[in-house]
């Protein structure tokens, strides 16, 4: 379903020229939970948006489905983010002007939803993770884990079959991580499929199947239990 | 939750980094529409001003010049009295104000004057074939001032010398020009015998330092009856809109009157002319600087903003953004910004001229409500325009980079 064939990634910095990712082959099925670790600056990142249509490999080829993410043009790469994937990230991404409620609707009015169905959508999944009290917070109201359930419920709006998670744990307590990563790991169990950057390693072994980053290239997976 | 949800919010966010930029916005429209308003009512100040200094075009008989005009030696030389229904009835446009003369020649106790036969304009109103020209319904920008309270002032017969035209004038009444009133020893409200006729001075002219102050002014039939000359006229004084002017009523005046020699006093043409574009510069010169400064504040803002809120448009791209829609959040901003500003800027603009105008320009001014409209397009042109750069930035924003950093 998701395939990188030959990427390569190179970032110039300062006159010279830094190798991110080095000719990385991989291929993600439907309905898989792959977590993505390595160390920092391995190229976890930038894998995980190059997957989801946000940075384009100096070499090679991401396919999703059938469709060359890179070959389209930006609107239709736009246009697939919106229908197609839901992003995940470390520091959540809320809007910081605007409510819970407001926050879940963005996915909604970029599709088009109209204002009443955006917000009764939006209240459901808020109140699905658990923040139906908190629905006209704004995010600096909400403690980090309300903040990234809100990031959760944002997410889960356009009901996406691909999630695509930076280190969504990496500024929660033990005890809000776990929660979110029932979350993930329940939205896998509905079909969809999870791709996962963290560089825990109780995190990542939560997934199916685990992949290593180092120096670019992706070490040999392991498939876990 | 719309787009306009997104700006508004954010506007309400970030009130305090927007109130600069917005009053950048605000007082240049405001200086604009000031500045507008007060030289428009200073343009029609000063076109009343020229056009009380009396006509600008004359219509004289072929043999006359200018000069023999002013120094009323016009003795033998007539034009119709028909040519002024002539004028009155065609459909020459830029016409304002006509004054058919007769002069003739007078002993007063024996010093020589020249007596001049004037048409009150009542009977300019009275004559039903002209009805409806449109003669005296002075058309706008033409030295005309609608009734501006406090500057139009109910005209009386001493005024003719300035207005040139009075609203009435009995058969046997006349008015006396200042040097002829001081050499004859005469008054107002005493008799004056003209032409073997006695005559009831009504008023004594205030004094003009011209050729007007040696002269007697009677009704223009009662100087034709009393000389047996007929209906003839030996001038016709016109006062034309300059913009006509400018654009051949001259050439049209003589085609219409191929007999009559028409001439313009170019230095009430030219002035008027002349301040009228000086008017129009100095606000196209505010205008241009406003515009510049507004856009590069807006602009300066807008960056700024953009480099601030790189990580909510990456998101918003990660969320399936287009280009056209983080465009278009800037872009309505700036327009949300330029149509308050404009309202604001109007509003502060005409309170600033209507209280300041008066003390300033030394002119009474109103506000002119047309520059609502004016002011609104071009805050919001102003606006876009240095929104426009930043709002395309924004479009192309790398999410990468913008989600990487922290």
């Amino acid at each position: 379903m998701l395939r990188m064939e030959g990427v390569r990634k190179d970032h110039k910095h300062r006159g010279g020229i830094v190798r991110v990712l080095d000719n990385v082959d991989l291929e993600i099925d439907r309905g898989e939970y792959v977590s993505i670790v390595g160390q920092s600056g391995s190229g976890k990142s930038t894998l995980l948006l190059m997957l989801g249509g946000m940075l384009s490999p100096t070499r090679g080829r991401v396919i999703m489905g059938e469709d060359s993410l890179y070959d389209m043009s930006p609107k239709d790469r736009a246009d697939l983010r919106k229908n197609e994937l839901g992003f995940l990230f470390q520091t959540f991404n809320l809007v910081p002007y605007l409510t819970a409620l407001e926050n879940v609707q963005v996915p909604l009015l970029l599709r088009g939803v109209d204002g009443p169905d955006q917000a009764r959508k939006a209240a459901g999944l808020l109140e699905r993770v658990s923040l139906q009290d908190r629905v006209d917070h704004k995010p600096s109201e909400l403690s980090v884990g309300q903040q990234q359930r809100v990031a959760l419920a944002r997410m889960l709006a356009n009901d996406p079959p691909v999630i695509l998670a930076d280190e969504p744990t990496g500024n929660l307590d033990p005890e809000t991580g776990a929660q979110i990563l029932e979350f993930l790991e329940e939205t896998n169990r509905q079909g969809r499929t999870v791709i996962m950057v963290t560089h825990d390693p109780v995190t990542a072994d939560r997934a199916s199947r685990k992949l290593r980053l180092h120096d670019g290239a992706v070490v040999p997976g392991e498939r876990l239990p | 939750m719309r787009l306009n949800t997104i700006v508004r919010r954010e506007l309400f966010e970030r009130r305090t980094q927007v109130i600069t930029s917005f009053l950048a916005v605000l007082l240049g429209i405001a200086v604009i529409v000031s500045v507008k308003t007060v030289s428009y009512y200073s343009e029609k100040a000063v076109s009343r001003e020229l056009d009380a200094l009396g006509a600008n075009v004359l219509v004289l008989p072929k043999s006359i010049s200018v000069q023999d005009y002013y120094s009323a030696d016009m003795e033998g030389s007539e034009i119709p009295e028909e040519y002024v229904t002539r004028l009155v009835m065609s459909d020459l446009e830029g016409l304002d104000n006509l004054s058919p003369k007769l002069s003739v020649p007078v002993e007063i106790e024996g010093r020589s004057f020249t007596l001049t036969g004037i048409l009150p304009k009542q009977e300019f109103q009275a004559k039903a074939m002209w009805q409806g020209a449109g003669i005296f319904s002075r058309p706008q920008g033409c030295g005309v001032v609608a009734n501006i309270p406090g500057l139009s002032k109910p005209l009386s017969k001493e005024t003719l010398v300035r207005e040139r035209v009075i609203d009435d004038l009995g058969e046997f009444e006349a008015l006396v020009g200042a040097d002829v009133a001081s050499l004859v020893g005469i008054e107002s409200g005493e008799d004056l015998t003209l032409l073997g006729r006695s005559f009831s001075v009504i008023a004594v002219l205030p004094g003009t330092g011209t050729v007007d102050d040696s002269r007697v002014f009677a009704h223009l039939h009662t100087v034709q009856k009393l000389t047996g000359k007929g209906p003839v006229l030996n001038a016709i004084e016109v006062v034309g809109c300059c913009v006509e002017i400018s654009q051949g009523l001259v050439e049209k005046i003589n085609k219409l009157l191929p007999e009559a020699e028409v001439v313009t006093i170019g230095q009430i043409i030219e002035t008027q002319i002349n301040t009228n574009q000086m008017m129009r510069r100095l606000s196209g010169v505010f205008l241009l600087i406003i515009a510049v400064v507004g856009s590069v504040s807006i602009a300066n803002y807008m960056f700024a903003n953009v480099f601030e809120r790189r990580r909510e448009i990456g998101t918003l791209v990660a969320l399936g953004a287009r280009p056209s829609f983080v465009m278009n959040v800037f872009l309505l901003k700036a327009a949300v910004l330029g149509v308050v500003g404009g309202i604001g800027g109007y509003l502060l603009g005409t309170l600033l001229a209507v209280t300041l105008g008066p003390k300033l320009a030394g002119i009474p001014v109103l506000p002119i409500p047309s520059l609502a409209a004016w002011g609104v397009g071009i805050s919001v042109a102003i606006a876009m325009a240095g929104s426009y750069l930043p709002a395309r930035r924004a479009s192309r924003i790398d999410p990468f980079d913008a989600l990487q950093e922290v």
